[in-house]
Protein backbone atom coordinates (compact mmCIF):
# COMPACT_ATOMS: atom_id res chain seq x y z
CA UNK A 1 0.00 0.00 0.00
CA UNK A 2 1.40 3.38 -1.45
CA UNK A 3 0.83 6.17 1.40
CA UNK A 4 1.04 10.19 1.57
CA UNK A 5 4.62 11.17 3.24
CA UNK A 6 6.65 14.60 2.75
CA UNK A 7 9.72 15.37 3.98
CA UNK A 8 8.30 17.21 6.58
CA UNK A 9 6.73 13.83 7.75
CA UNK A 10 10.31 12.40 7.88
CA UNK A 11 11.31 15.08 10.66
CA UNK A 12 8.75 13.97 13.25
CA UNK A 13 10.62 10.13 12.99
CA UNK A 14 13.95 9.54 14.16
CA UNK A 15 16.13 8.15 10.83
CA UNK A 16 16.46 4.38 10.64
CA UNK A 17 20.18 4.36 11.73
CA UNK A 18 19.88 6.03 14.71
CA UNK A 19 17.73 3.47 16.71
CA UNK A 20 19.17 1.72 19.60
CA UNK A 21 21.15 -1.41 18.39
CA UNK A 22 23.45 -4.07 20.14
CA UNK A 23 26.68 -2.38 21.06
CA UNK A 24 25.45 1.00 19.90
CA UNK A 25 27.99 2.80 21.41
CA UNK A 26 30.47 1.71 19.04
CA UNK A 27 28.26 0.18 16.04
CA UNK A 28 26.36 2.99 14.82
CA UNK A 29 24.42 1.35 12.37
CA UNK A 30 24.89 -1.22 9.29
CA UNK A 31 23.77 -1.28 5.97
CA UNK A 32 23.34 -3.44 2.69
CA UNK A 33 22.96 -2.21 -0.94
CA UNK A 34 22.23 -4.22 -4.09
CA UNK A 35 22.84 -2.85 -7.59
CA UNK A 36 20.63 -3.90 -10.41
CA UNK A 37 19.42 -3.05 -13.58
CA UNK A 38 16.80 -4.04 -16.42
CA UNK A 39 18.29 -5.89 -19.19
CA UNK A 40 16.69 -4.19 -21.69
CA UNK A 41 17.61 -0.39 -21.02
CA UNK A 42 20.62 2.10 -20.96
CA UNK A 43 22.04 3.06 -17.67
CA UNK A 44 20.09 5.80 -16.40
CA UNK A 45 23.17 8.52 -16.98
CA UNK A 46 23.36 7.50 -20.35
CA UNK A 47 20.05 7.27 -21.08
CA UNK A 48 18.55 10.86 -20.73
CA UNK A 49 15.49 12.03 -19.11
CA UNK A 50 12.86 10.79 -21.58
CA UNK A 51 14.34 7.23 -21.42
CA UNK A 52 14.71 7.60 -17.70
CA UNK A 53 10.66 8.40 -17.46
CA UNK A 54 10.11 5.79 -19.20
CA UNK A 55 12.27 3.11 -17.32
CA UNK A 56 10.54 4.68 -14.00
CA UNK A 57 7.32 3.90 -15.03
CA UNK A 58 8.35 0.21 -15.82
CA UNK A 59 9.96 -0.27 -12.61
CA UNK A 60 7.62 1.92 -9.99
CA UNK A 61 4.87 -0.68 -10.02
CA UNK A 62 6.70 -3.67 -9.24
CA UNK A 63 8.87 -1.74 -6.34
CA UNK A 64 5.55 -0.27 -4.83
CA UNK A 65 3.98 -3.57 -4.86
CA UNK A 66 6.92 -5.25 -3.33
CA UNK A 67 5.43 -6.69 0.31
CA UNK A 68 8.52 -6.25 2.56
CA UNK A 69 8.29 -2.32 1.67
CA UNK A 70 4.84 -1.34 3.18
CA UNK A 71 3.63 0.73 4.01
CA UNK A 72 5.89 2.94 1.48
CA UNK A 73 5.73 6.04 0.22
CA UNK A 74 7.52 7.43 -3.08
CA UNK A 75 9.06 10.52 -3.50
CA UNK A 76 9.53 12.11 -7.04
CA UNK A 77 13.28 14.20 -7.19
CA UNK A 78 12.05 16.58 -9.87
CA UNK A 79 9.15 17.46 -7.13
CA UNK A 80 11.76 18.31 -4.40
CA UNK A 81 13.83 21.27 -3.44
CA UNK A 82 17.34 20.99 -2.75
CA UNK A 83 16.50 21.81 1.01
CA UNK A 84 14.41 18.32 0.89
CA UNK A 85 16.79 16.59 -1.00
CA UNK A 86 19.56 17.66 1.44
CA UNK A 87 17.54 16.26 4.55
CA UNK A 88 17.08 12.53 2.49
CA UNK A 89 20.58 12.75 1.72
CA UNK A 90 21.57 13.16 5.87
CA UNK A 91 19.15 10.61 6.76
CA UNK A 92 21.33 7.95 4.14
CA UNK A 93 17.96 7.70 2.00
CA UNK A 94 19.39 8.74 -1.28
CA UNK A 95 23.42 9.36 -2.11
CA UNK A 96 24.59 12.68 -3.12
CA UNK A 97 24.19 11.57 -6.37
CA UNK A 98 20.78 10.82 -6.44
CA UNK A 99 19.69 14.26 -4.63
CA UNK A 100 21.15 15.90 -7.75
CA UNK A 101 18.73 14.07 -10.13
CA UNK A 102 15.19 15.43 -11.23
CA UNK A 103 12.92 14.04 -13.79
CA UNK A 104 13.10 10.26 -14.05
CA UNK A 105 14.39 9.22 -11.01
CA UNK A 106 12.54 8.89 -7.55
CA UNK A 107 13.10 7.40 -3.86
CA UNK A 108 10.74 4.57 -2.90
CA UNK A 109 11.09 3.81 0.79
CA UNK A 110 9.54 2.20 3.70
CA UNK A 111 7.61 4.33 5.84
CA UNK A 112 9.63 3.25 8.33
CA UNK A 113 13.05 4.48 6.66
CA UNK A 114 14.58 0.48 7.08
CA UNK A 115 14.34 0.17 3.59
CA UNK A 116 14.83 2.77 0.63
CA UNK A 117 15.14 2.10 -3.00
CA UNK A 118 16.76 4.62 -5.35
CA UNK A 119 15.40 4.59 -8.94
CA UNK A 120 17.60 5.67 -11.58
CA UNK A 121 20.39 6.82 -9.70
CA UNK A 122 23.95 5.37 -11.13
CA UNK A 123 21.90 2.40 -11.33
CA UNK A 124 18.20 1.44 -12.65
CA UNK A 125 17.78 0.25 -9.20
CA UNK A 126 19.97 0.81 -5.53
CA UNK A 127 18.32 -1.24 -2.94
CA UNK A 128 19.14 -0.48 0.22
CA UNK A 129 18.57 -1.90 3.91
CA UNK A 130 19.53 -0.40 6.92
CA UNK A 131 19.82 -1.45 10.67
CA UNK A 132 21.02 0.24 13.67
CA UNK A 133 24.15 -1.34 15.54
CA UNK A 134 25.78 -4.86 14.01
CA UNK A 135 23.26 -6.21 11.78
CA UNK A 136 24.40 -6.18 8.40
CA UNK A 137 23.73 -9.75 7.83
CA UNK A 138 19.65 -8.93 8.38
CA UNK A 139 20.49 -5.95 6.61
CA UNK A 140 21.37 -8.51 3.81
CA UNK A 141 18.66 -10.72 4.64
CA UNK A 142 16.08 -8.05 4.15
CA UNK A 143 17.29 -6.52 1.08
CA UNK A 144 17.86 -10.01 -0.63
CA UNK A 145 14.26 -10.71 0.28
CA UNK A 146 13.17 -7.25 -1.33
CA UNK A 147 15.44 -8.24 -4.43
CA UNK A 148 13.85 -11.55 -4.80
CA UNK A 149 10.18 -10.17 -4.93
CA UNK A 150 11.60 -7.62 -7.51
CA UNK A 151 12.60 -10.10 -10.05
CA UNK A 152 9.61 -12.06 -10.07
CA UNK A 153 8.52 -8.98 -12.35
CA UNK A 154 11.57 -7.51 -13.71
CA UNK A 155 14.09 -8.72 -15.84
CA UNK A 156 17.27 -7.79 -14.50
CA UNK A 157 20.38 -7.04 -16.58
CA UNK A 158 22.55 -10.85 -15.63
CA UNK A 159 25.89 -12.32 -16.99
CA UNK A 160 26.60 -16.22 -16.16
CA UNK A 161 29.84 -14.45 -15.94
CA UNK A 162 29.76 -11.67 -14.60
CA UNK A 163 27.00 -11.71 -12.47
CA UNK A 164 24.44 -8.23 -12.32
CA UNK A 165 25.65 -6.30 -14.41
CA UNK A 166 25.70 -2.47 -13.17
CA UNK A 167 26.98 1.04 -15.08
CA UNK A 168 30.65 0.97 -13.27
CA UNK A 169 32.37 -2.03 -13.44
CA UNK A 170 33.44 -1.57 -9.82
CA UNK A 171 29.83 -3.26 -9.14
CA UNK A 172 29.45 -6.12 -11.35
CA UNK A 173 29.07 -9.67 -9.84
CA UNK A 174 26.55 -9.72 -6.77
CA UNK A 175 26.00 -5.53 -7.06
CA UNK A 176 26.31 -6.04 -3.30
CA UNK A 177 27.84 -3.18 -1.13
CA UNK A 178 27.69 -3.61 2.87
CA UNK A 179 28.74 -1.19 5.14
CA UNK A 180 28.77 -0.91 9.10
CA UNK A 181 29.06 2.73 10.59
CA UNK A 182 31.75 2.52 13.33
CA UNK A 183 32.32 5.27 16.27
CA UNK A 184 35.95 4.62 17.32
CA UNK A 185 37.26 7.72 19.77
CA UNK A 186 39.43 5.11 21.91
CA UNK A 187 40.98 4.02 18.84
CA UNK A 188 41.40 7.68 17.89
CA UNK A 189 42.66 9.19 21.16
CA UNK A 190 45.35 6.24 21.45
CA UNK A 191 46.62 7.20 17.72
CA UNK A 192 45.68 3.16 17.05
CA UNK A 193 43.41 3.99 14.44
CA UNK A 194 46.17 4.45 11.28
CA UNK A 195 47.10 0.95 11.54
CA UNK A 196 43.77 -0.33 11.66
CA UNK A 197 42.77 1.42 8.54
CA UNK A 198 45.94 -0.16 6.88
CA UNK A 199 45.11 -3.62 7.58
CA UNK A 200 41.59 -3.15 6.30
CA UNK A 201 42.52 -1.94 3.05
CA UNK A 202 44.30 -5.04 2.93
CA UNK A 203 42.11 -7.30 3.13
CA UNK A 204 40.01 -5.82 0.36
CA UNK A 205 37.55 -3.48 2.32
CA UNK A 206 37.11 0.00 2.53
CA UNK A 207 36.93 3.11 5.39
CA UNK A 208 35.52 6.44 4.18
CA UNK A 209 33.92 8.97 6.20
CA UNK A 210 30.47 9.19 7.97
CA UNK A 211 28.16 9.92 4.52
CA UNK A 212 30.35 7.76 2.39
CA UNK A 213 32.13 7.66 -0.67
CA UNK A 214 34.71 10.98 -0.63
CA UNK A 215 33.70 12.22 2.75
CA UNK A 216 36.13 13.26 5.51
CA UNK A 217 36.08 10.59 8.90
CA UNK A 218 34.40 13.53 11.29
CA UNK A 219 33.39 12.83 14.84
CA UNK A 220 35.44 9.77 14.85
CA UNK A 221 32.90 7.77 13.03
CA UNK A 222 33.94 5.31 10.39
CA UNK A 223 32.10 3.57 7.52
CA UNK A 224 33.85 0.06 6.74
CA UNK A 225 32.56 -1.50 3.41
CA UNK A 226 33.32 -4.18 0.64
CA UNK A 227 35.03 -2.92 -2.43
CA UNK A 228 35.58 -6.28 -4.53
CA UNK A 229 31.78 -7.16 -5.49
CA UNK A 230 32.47 -10.10 -7.55
CA UNK A 231 33.90 -13.47 -7.02
CA UNK A 232 32.46 -14.12 -3.73
CA UNK A 233 28.89 -15.12 -2.36
CA UNK A 234 27.13 -12.60 -0.63
CA UNK A 235 27.24 -14.49 2.45
CA UNK A 236 30.83 -14.16 2.43
CA UNK A 237 31.41 -10.64 2.03
CA UNK A 238 28.89 -9.44 4.88
CA UNK A 239 30.23 -12.42 7.17
CA UNK A 240 33.82 -10.98 6.21
CA UNK A 241 32.72 -7.36 7.09
CA UNK A 242 30.80 -8.38 10.48
CA UNK A 243 33.75 -10.30 11.58
CA UNK A 244 36.21 -6.93 11.41
CA UNK A 245 33.81 -4.80 12.83
CA UNK A 246 33.54 -7.42 15.85
CA UNK A 247 37.49 -7.27 16.13
CA UNK A 248 37.53 -3.23 15.65
CA UNK A 249 34.75 -3.12 18.65
CA UNK A 250 37.27 -5.40 20.45
CA UNK A 251 39.90 -3.07 20.01
CA UNK A 252 38.28 0.02 20.81
CA UNK A 253 37.03 -1.67 24.17
CA UNK A 254 40.49 -2.82 24.92
CA UNK A 255 41.92 0.98 23.82
CA UNK A 256 39.00 2.58 25.82
CA UNK A 257 40.09 0.37 28.96
CA UNK A 258 44.08 1.51 28.79
CA UNK A 259 42.92 4.79 28.31
CA UNK A 260 40.73 5.05 31.37
CA UNK A 261 43.52 2.94 33.38
CA UNK A 262 46.54 5.28 31.84
CA UNK A 263 45.03 8.45 31.01
CA UNK A 264 41.84 8.85 33.29
CA UNK A 265 42.21 12.14 33.97
CA UNK A 266 43.23 13.18 30.35
CA UNK A 267 39.80 11.18 29.53
CA UNK A 268 37.48 13.07 31.52
CA UNK A 269 38.88 16.12 30.74
CA UNK A 270 38.15 15.50 27.27
CA UNK A 271 34.56 14.32 27.89
CA UNK A 272 34.06 17.47 30.55
CA UNK A 273 34.96 19.68 27.84
CA UNK A 274 33.09 18.41 25.26
CA UNK A 275 30.31 18.35 27.36
CA UNK A 276 31.10 21.96 29.11
CA UNK A 277 31.16 23.22 25.15
CA UNK A 278 28.58 21.85 23.97
CA UNK A 279 26.32 23.14 26.85
CA UNK A 280 27.72 26.15 26.63
CA UNK A 281 28.84 27.41 23.07
CA UNK A 282 26.65 30.14 21.30
CA UNK A 283 27.76 29.31 17.78
CA UNK A 284 29.08 25.62 16.79
CA UNK A 285 30.01 24.51 13.27
CA UNK A 286 28.85 21.40 11.83
CA UNK A 287 32.40 19.75 12.11
CA UNK A 288 32.72 20.92 15.71
CA UNK A 289 29.50 19.57 17.04
CA UNK A 290 30.06 16.15 15.53
CA UNK A 291 33.50 16.06 17.15
CA UNK A 292 32.33 16.99 20.34
CA UNK A 293 29.38 14.73 20.14
CA UNK A 294 31.85 11.78 19.99
CA UNK A 295 33.43 13.01 23.01
CA UNK A 296 30.27 13.20 24.56
CA UNK A 297 29.33 10.10 23.52
CA UNK A 298 32.40 8.31 24.85
CA UNK A 299 31.65 9.77 28.28
CA UNK A 300 28.13 8.47 27.93
CA UNK A 301 29.81 5.12 26.85
CA UNK A 302 32.43 5.03 30.25
CA UNK A 303 30.28 6.59 32.54
CA UNK A 304 31.66 9.41 33.23
CA UNK A 305 28.52 11.30 31.83
CA UNK A 306 25.07 9.87 32.59
CA UNK A 307 21.96 10.47 30.22
CA UNK A 308 18.22 10.57 31.04
CA UNK A 309 17.69 9.68 27.86
CA UNK A 310 20.64 8.24 25.24
CA UNK A 311 18.25 8.24 22.35
CA UNK A 312 17.90 12.13 22.83
CA UNK A 313 21.53 12.53 22.15
CA UNK A 314 22.52 10.69 19.43
CA UNK A 315 19.28 12.27 17.83
CA UNK A 316 21.55 15.01 17.28
CA UNK A 317 23.85 12.99 14.82
CA UNK A 318 21.16 13.83 12.81
CA UNK A 319 19.33 16.91 14.01
CA UNK A 320 22.06 19.21 14.04
CA UNK A 321 23.49 18.43 10.34
CA UNK A 322 22.53 21.31 8.15
CA UNK A 323 19.42 19.92 6.23
CA UNK A 324 17.72 19.30 9.21
CA UNK A 325 18.14 22.58 11.26
CA UNK A 326 17.24 24.82 8.27
CA UNK A 327 14.01 22.41 7.97
CA UNK A 328 12.86 22.77 11.61
CA UNK A 329 14.04 26.61 11.66
CA UNK A 330 11.33 27.00 8.18
CA UNK A 331 13.89 28.69 6.34
CA UNK A 332 17.32 28.75 4.31
CA UNK A 333 19.74 30.25 6.89
CA UNK A 334 23.57 31.06 5.94
CA UNK A 335 26.40 29.46 7.61
CA UNK A 336 26.38 31.86 10.74
CA UNK A 337 23.20 31.64 11.03
CA UNK A 338 23.07 28.03 11.34
CA UNK A 339 25.64 27.65 13.91
CA UNK A 340 23.55 29.91 16.13
CA UNK A 341 20.90 27.58 15.46
CA UNK A 342 22.90 24.78 15.85
CA UNK A 343 24.39 25.76 19.39
CA UNK A 344 21.18 26.60 20.49
CA UNK A 345 19.62 23.36 19.56
CA UNK A 346 22.16 21.62 21.09
CA UNK A 347 22.14 23.47 24.57
CA UNK A 348 18.24 22.55 24.59
CA UNK A 349 18.41 18.91 23.72
CA UNK A 350 21.18 18.43 25.97
CA UNK A 351 19.16 19.57 28.91
CA UNK A 352 15.47 17.87 27.30
CA UNK A 353 18.12 14.19 27.39
CA UNK A 354 19.11 15.32 31.50
CA UNK A 355 22.98 15.14 30.11
CA UNK A 356 24.96 15.34 33.36
CA UNK A 357 28.53 14.46 35.08
CA UNK A 358 28.46 11.76 37.07
CA UNK A 359 31.17 12.21 39.92
CA UNK A 360 34.22 10.40 40.34
CA UNK A 361 34.43 8.07 42.90
CA UNK A 362 37.26 8.85 45.68
CA UNK A 363 39.77 6.62 45.94
CA UNK A 364 39.82 4.95 50.20
CA UNK B 1 52.39 26.53 2.47
CA UNK B 2 53.68 28.49 -0.33
CA UNK B 3 53.33 26.74 -3.77
CA UNK B 4 56.03 24.98 -4.79
CA UNK B 5 56.10 26.19 -8.33
CA UNK B 6 55.65 30.08 -8.39
CA UNK B 7 57.06 30.39 -4.71
CA UNK B 8 54.14 33.00 -4.49
CA UNK B 9 50.81 31.59 -3.63
CA UNK B 10 49.48 29.82 -1.11
CA UNK B 11 49.85 26.33 -1.84
CA UNK B 12 46.10 24.61 -1.97
CA UNK B 13 46.61 21.58 -4.40
CA UNK B 14 48.11 18.80 -2.56
CA UNK B 15 49.23 15.86 -4.33
CA UNK B 16 50.24 12.23 -4.18
CA UNK B 17 52.06 10.38 -6.90
CA UNK B 18 54.08 7.28 -6.55
CA UNK B 19 57.27 7.58 -8.61
CA UNK B 20 59.07 4.31 -9.65
CA UNK B 21 57.59 2.94 -5.93
CA UNK B 22 58.27 5.50 -3.84
CA UNK B 23 55.77 8.18 -3.00
CA UNK B 24 56.34 11.65 -3.69
CA UNK B 25 54.38 14.16 -2.45
CA UNK B 26 53.49 18.25 -4.62
CA UNK B 27 52.19 21.30 -3.08
CA UNK B 28 50.74 23.77 -5.95
CA UNK B 29 48.55 26.47 -6.12
CA UNK B 30 45.90 26.60 -8.24
CA UNK B 31 46.89 28.45 -11.05
CA UNK B 32 49.67 26.50 -11.63
CA UNK B 33 48.49 23.18 -10.79
CA UNK B 34 45.90 24.42 -14.22
CA UNK B 35 48.86 25.23 -15.99
CA UNK B 36 50.62 22.09 -15.72
CA UNK B 37 47.85 20.37 -16.92
CA UNK B 38 45.59 19.09 -13.98
CA UNK B 39 42.17 18.25 -14.22
CA UNK B 40 41.18 19.90 -10.53
CA UNK B 41 37.15 19.17 -11.17
CA UNK B 42 36.52 15.88 -11.33
CA UNK B 43 37.87 12.62 -9.14
CA UNK B 44 40.60 10.27 -11.05
CA UNK B 45 38.40 7.80 -11.75
CA UNK B 46 40.02 4.30 -11.62
CA UNK B 47 39.43 3.63 -15.33
CA UNK B 48 41.73 6.40 -16.00
CA UNK B 49 44.58 4.64 -14.33
CA UNK B 50 43.57 1.27 -15.68
CA UNK B 51 42.71 2.01 -19.27
CA UNK B 52 45.59 4.83 -19.76
CA UNK B 53 47.78 2.10 -18.99
CA UNK B 54 49.33 0.72 -22.38
CA UNK B 55 45.84 2.28 -24.07
CA UNK B 56 48.15 4.60 -25.79
CA UNK B 57 48.93 1.70 -28.86
CA UNK B 58 44.36 2.00 -29.31
CA UNK B 59 44.10 5.35 -28.97
CA UNK B 60 46.49 6.29 -31.72
CA UNK B 61 45.30 3.74 -34.17
CA UNK B 62 41.66 5.74 -33.84
CA UNK B 63 40.20 3.24 -32.63
CA UNK B 64 36.87 4.39 -30.89
CA UNK B 65 34.84 1.72 -31.64
CA UNK B 66 30.92 2.39 -30.03
CA UNK B 67 28.49 -0.44 -29.09
CA UNK B 68 25.65 -1.06 -31.13
CA UNK B 69 22.58 -0.79 -28.98
CA UNK B 70 23.34 2.24 -27.30
CA UNK B 71 25.88 3.81 -29.00
CA UNK B 72 28.20 4.69 -25.64
CA UNK B 73 32.25 4.80 -27.50
CA UNK B 74 35.09 3.24 -25.98
CA UNK B 75 36.19 7.38 -25.38
CA UNK B 76 32.82 8.01 -23.27
CA UNK B 77 33.66 5.50 -21.15
CA UNK B 78 37.59 5.94 -20.41
CA UNK B 79 36.07 9.55 -19.86
CA UNK B 80 33.17 8.59 -17.07
CA UNK B 81 34.11 5.64 -16.17
CA UNK B 82 30.25 4.32 -16.77
CA UNK B 83 29.28 1.67 -19.33
CA UNK B 84 26.22 2.64 -21.32
CA UNK B 85 23.98 -0.07 -20.94
CA UNK B 86 24.37 -3.98 -20.43
CA UNK B 87 25.04 -4.79 -23.81
CA UNK B 88 28.37 -2.93 -23.81
CA UNK B 89 29.58 -5.54 -21.48
CA UNK B 90 29.90 -7.46 -24.79
CA UNK B 91 30.79 -4.87 -26.78
CA UNK B 92 34.25 -4.14 -24.71
CA UNK B 93 34.52 -7.13 -23.19
CA UNK B 94 38.13 -7.12 -24.28
CA UNK B 95 38.62 -4.29 -22.24
CA UNK B 96 36.65 -4.70 -19.52
CA UNK B 97 38.12 -8.12 -18.46
CA UNK B 98 41.34 -7.22 -17.02
CA UNK B 99 39.91 -4.05 -15.78
CA UNK B 100 37.27 -6.11 -14.22
CA UNK B 101 40.30 -8.39 -12.61
CA UNK B 102 41.97 -5.65 -11.79
CA UNK B 103 39.28 -4.38 -9.05
CA UNK B 104 38.12 -7.75 -8.27
CA UNK B 105 40.52 -9.89 -7.73
CA UNK B 106 38.02 -12.64 -10.16
CA UNK B 107 36.60 -13.15 -12.90
CA UNK B 108 33.72 -15.22 -12.37
CA UNK B 109 30.29 -14.38 -10.45
CA UNK B 110 29.92 -16.87 -7.47
CA UNK B 111 26.46 -15.35 -6.00
CA UNK B 112 22.82 -14.91 -6.40
CA UNK B 113 21.35 -15.88 -10.14
CA UNK B 114 18.02 -14.75 -10.39
CA UNK B 115 15.25 -17.29 -9.77
CA UNK B 116 14.21 -16.51 -13.63
CA UNK B 117 17.28 -17.02 -15.69
CA UNK B 118 17.23 -20.19 -18.26
CA UNK B 119 18.54 -23.17 -17.12
CA UNK B 120 21.36 -22.69 -19.10
CA UNK B 121 22.62 -19.42 -17.46
CA UNK B 122 21.55 -20.99 -14.02
CA UNK B 123 23.86 -24.24 -15.06
CA UNK B 124 26.62 -21.94 -16.30
CA UNK B 125 26.63 -20.09 -12.60
CA UNK B 126 26.38 -23.02 -10.63
CA UNK B 127 28.83 -25.13 -12.22
CA UNK B 128 31.42 -22.33 -12.06
CA UNK B 129 31.00 -22.02 -7.73
CA UNK B 130 31.18 -26.17 -8.08
CA UNK B 131 34.39 -25.99 -10.19
CA UNK B 132 35.71 -23.72 -7.86
CA UNK B 133 35.04 -25.89 -4.80
CA UNK B 134 36.54 -28.80 -6.84
CA UNK B 135 39.86 -27.23 -7.27
CA UNK B 136 40.10 -26.34 -3.62
CA UNK B 137 39.26 -30.22 -3.07
CA UNK B 138 41.66 -31.30 -5.20
CA UNK B 139 44.15 -28.87 -3.56
CA UNK B 140 43.51 -30.12 -0.69
CA UNK B 141 43.60 -33.98 -1.54
CA UNK B 142 40.09 -33.93 -0.16
CA UNK B 143 39.62 -36.56 -2.79
CA UNK B 144 35.51 -38.10 -1.34
CA UNK B 145 34.62 -34.60 -1.97
CA UNK B 146 36.04 -33.60 -5.45
CA UNK B 147 34.20 -36.76 -6.52
CA UNK B 148 31.23 -35.73 -5.28
CA UNK B 149 31.35 -32.03 -6.78
CA UNK B 150 32.19 -33.75 -9.88
CA UNK B 151 28.89 -35.99 -9.87
CA UNK B 152 27.24 -32.23 -9.53
CA UNK B 153 28.45 -30.61 -11.84
CA UNK B 154 27.64 -33.50 -14.32
CA UNK B 155 24.13 -33.66 -13.33
CA UNK B 156 23.92 -29.97 -13.81
CA UNK B 157 25.24 -30.64 -17.24
CA UNK B 158 23.30 -33.07 -18.05
CA UNK B 159 19.84 -31.53 -16.78
CA UNK B 160 20.89 -28.33 -19.10
CA UNK B 161 21.49 -30.79 -22.22
CA UNK B 162 17.95 -32.59 -21.98
CA UNK B 163 16.44 -28.88 -21.43
CA UNK B 164 18.22 -28.40 -24.92
CA UNK B 165 16.86 -31.33 -26.79
CA UNK B 166 13.31 -30.27 -25.84
CA UNK B 167 11.56 -28.08 -28.54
Amino acid sequence: MKTDMTVDDLLKQQGAWLAPGEDSGIVVSSRARLARNLKESAFPGWAGEEECERILAEILPAVEACAALQPCFVLNMSALDPLDKQILFERHLVSREHAERGRGSALVARRDETIAIMVNEEDHLRLQAIRPGLGVREAWQVIDAVDSEIEKTIRYAFSPKLGYLTACPTNVGTGLRASVMVHVPGLVLMNEINPIIKGVSKIGLAVRGLWGEGTEAIGNMFQISNQISLGEKEERIVGSIEQIVLEIVEHEKNARERLMEKKGSVVRDHVGRAYGILSHAHILSSKEALDLLSGLRLGLDLGILKAKNRQAVDALLLTTQPGHLQKTQGRKLRTRDRDLARAQRVRQQLVRAGVGMVEEKKKE
Amino acid sequence: MLCESCNEREATVHLTQVVEGSVKKIHLCEECAAKSGLDLQGPISITDILLGMGGGKVDSMAEDRSCARCHLRRSDFKKTGRLGCPSCYETFASELAPLVKAMHRSEQHTGKVPAGESLRVRMTAAVAVLQQQLEQAVAAEDYETAARLRDQIAGWRSKAAEDAKQP
